[in-house]
């Protein structure tokens, strides 16, 4: 800067014209981005925050007086059984359903990119169950399931296996649940993996093939699986939070039952707010509940995005 | 050491025929350059000789042994991809490990934690590590080896690609533009030092470029490729001096060959937009033609001096050279001439000149395209 030669002026004066300058840009860019905050604040910030406080009250819908109570509905979550059962409860379904969703979605994926003629069929028929109504589906797999009338009983009879009842029964319930959960997951979690395996480089394929890496499995583990690493960390992510929102089925077809062998997160605050009117309690809940999922998010990309993005 | 022949290679998709009955054969350790413009099908035919591509007619042969329907793999070959086709998770030491791993490695030794308890292993992988260095020593990689393909620059990903070729020492090479996503000063430079790498290793290689002065100044021979047919075969010095075929006169040189349409008239001379150019052609009066002569076979005088009739348009300084652009025959054809620095000074834009042509430069082609051979009496008309 110091070759520079001004021309004859005040250097202060010159500056002050920069900050000036720089002050409209800014300006200027809290102009262009504000209908965007303003949406975000309004849509996401405020209800969120209103939730928070909400959960800082006793406030039960139908009732005048509210009082803020500070933290004890947090303290009354921690000593509710049924709050407990359905922690655990959700805690196992995405257990189960998030690697059986992943990893079938990934297979099918593989197996319909490498099959060339009826690939467009087997892709819609995967994805059937994510575009069809899980509410009405639910019907279907109550009849599938029925212990004396249901195909699968009947099936296992075949076979000289006593089937359990399958929704009826607290053992087999969520276990069931979440066989549900993955029918319904793999066809998304498919399409996901599928575009993803279309933006691997071609020539990566072809410099495996001539270093010798000729069997599939070592061609996936070469090229595939790492190229799918991104989108295996998104497909992931959405299969977790998906998991954690589980509420349809359990809604339609049990109703937390038998015995709140079901009784999951998202029942469980609809049952505090939405029946027992207990807003401020069920607020305490929906913190805990996003709290968790942004727990688990954080966590996700903090140990995995690194390592599946090499560029 | 083996060479490396195409013989008869036919490729088409659907009606859209890529390759037509093409046939190359590289000694053994001969450097071997395809060279044409882009879609003419030589990429296609490295791909063939790679076996990720399978040709409708014709074979592929290394030594004595067919590899027409051997896979990839089978072949001892190796391959360098224009995009270099690193591996982007794996760092550069992995990346040129991979085919010595996949090579002397079980599919349960080369397993993650599993592997590495494995009986044997352990040798097996410091005798990889040893060449994997070797290797990248001989590139001056090796300080380079822990980096992931993403941090590192055009130039060194192409040596990486080159060390992953390399390392398993293949009976051919097959180099799909190596140079072409580099800038040019590294491209000139990389340029000699994959010559000085083939001289080396004496390995029988086959390059493919878009480059015809890439080919000329690396290979022993080049295969001019053009529309799916093979239209030339030669030393670079046949290529340039003595081409087969207009295309292959058009396609090699810079700046480009001069060429002239023209036809033989009644006394078996060559008129070019009615003027007479050459005499003597010998070849039958009303055939179409096209003569051909390079840049610096124009020899310009000044006005009155033997020769044809013509104007300067345009003069070009280039350094080591200097081009001056000419209109002939007012305006029906116009040549360049590319002159020594020091010669040029002597001429200006819109003056009159006279060009000659050393006979033996002149070049004539048939109406197909083809090398007609002309009678050894041949001269430029004296005056026009």
């Amino acid at each position: 800067m110091d070759s520079i030669a001004l021309p004859a002026g005040n250097p202060a004066r010159a500056s002050e014209a920069g900050a000036v300058a720089r002050r409209s840009e800014a300006l200027a860019g809290w102009r262009l981005a504000g209908p965007a905050l303003a949406l975000l604040a309004l849509l996401i910030l405020l209800p969120t925050i209103g939730v928070v406080a909400l959960s800082l009250t006793d406030f039960e819908l139908g009732y005048d007086n509210i009082h803020f109570v500070g933290l004890d509905n947090y303290l009354e979550l921690l000593e509710d059984r049924t709050f407990l059962i359905s922690l655990g409860n959700t805690l196992t379904y995405t257990v189960i359903v998030t690697p059986l969703s992943v990893l079938l979605g990934l297979g099918a994926a593989l197996l319909i990119e490498t099959e060339v003629r009826g690939r467009a069929l087997f892709r819609t028929i995967y994805f059937l169950p994510v575009v069809s109504l899980l509410v009405a589906m639910a019907t279907v797999w109550q009849y599938l399931l029925h212990p004396t009338i249901g195909p699968v009983n009947a099936l296992l009879r075949l076979i000289g296996i006593d089937g359990p009842n399958w929704l009826g029964g607290s053992d087999t319930v969520l276990i069931s649940l979440a066989l549900i959960g993955v029918w319904q997951a793999v066809g998304f979690n498919m399409v996901l993996f599928l575009a993803g395996l279309t933006a691997i480089p071609r020539e990566l394929y072809a410099a495996a093939e001539i270093d010798r890496a000729t069997t599939a499995w070592d061609r996936f583990w070469l090229v595939t699986w790492p190229m799918l690493g991104p989108t295996t960390l998104f497909v992931v992510t959405i299969s977790v939070i998906n998991a954690v929102k589980v509420f349809e089925t359990v809604s339609t077809v049990t109703q937390g039952g038998p015995n709140r062998a079901s009784e999951v997160l998202l029942w469980t605050i609809y049952q505090e707010g939405f029946v027992y009117l207990r807003v401020g309690y069920a607020s305490a809940m929906t913190v805990v509940f996003l709290a968790i999922l942004m727990i688990l998010m954080v966590l996700q990309y903090r140990a995995l995005d690194r390592r599946v993005h090499y560029t | 050491m083996s060479g490396l022949a195409l013989r008869g290679i036919s490729k088409a998709y659907g009606d859209n025929h890529i390759l037509r009955d093409v046939t190359i054969e590289a000694k053994p350790g001969e450097f071997v350059a395809l060279v044409g413009p882009s879609g003419c099908g030589k990429t296609t035919l490295l791909r063939i000789a790679a076996g990720l591509d399978h040709p409708d007619r014709g074979g592929v042969w290394l030594g004595e042994r067919d590899m027409t329907a051997m896979r990839p793999s089978e072949r001892d070959i190796a391959m360098v991809f224009q995009s270099y086709a690193l591996y982007p998770h794996l760092t550069a030491g992995q990346n040129i490990a991979v085919p010595l791993a996949m090579r002397d490695l079980t599919v349960w030794q080369r397993l993650p934690w599993i592997g590495s308890l494995l009986p044997g292993q352990r040798v097996i992988r410091a005798d990889i590590q040893r060449r994997v260095f070797e290797t990248a020593r001989s590139l001056k990689i090796d300080q380079l080896l822990d980096r992931k393909p993403a941090q590192m620059s055009g130039g060194q990903r192409q040596r990486v690609a080159l060390g992953r070729a390399l390392v398993r020492s293949p009976a051919a090479f097959l180099m799909d533009e190596p140079l072409s996503n580099l800038d040019a000063n590294l491209r000139v430079h990389t340029r000699s030092e994959i010559v000085e790498l083939h001289r080396r290793a004496g390995v029988t290689t086959l390059y493919v470029t878009h480059d015809q002065a890439e080919a000329l100044s690396m290979a022993d021979r080049v295969a001019v490729m053009m529309g799916g047919r093979l239209l030339q075969f030669d030393t670079p010095e046949a290529i340039y001096g003595n081409p087969a075929h207009v295309e292959v006169a058009r396609f090699i040189g810079s700046p480009q060959i001069n060429l002239l349409a023209g036809e033989v008239d009644a006394a078996h001379g060559i008129r070019i937009g009615g003027r007479l150019f050459v005499e003597g052609v010998g070849a039958t009066p009303g055939t179409r033609v096209t003569i051909g002569f390079r840049p610096e076979a124009i020899k310009l005088g000044g006005p009155g001096q033997a020769g044809l009739g013509a104007s300067v348009q345009r003069i070009e300084f280039l350094g080591s050279e200097t081009l001056v652009f000419l209109e002939f025959a007012r305006g029906e054809a116009s040549l360049v001439a590319k002159l020594a620095p020091a010669e040029a000074t002597f001429f200006r834009p819109g003056q009159a000149v006279t060009i000659a042509v050393a006979s033996g430069e002149v070049l004539v082609f048939g109406a197909d395209g083809s090398r007609l051979s002309v009678s050894p009496a041949m001269r430029m008309a004296a005056n026009g």
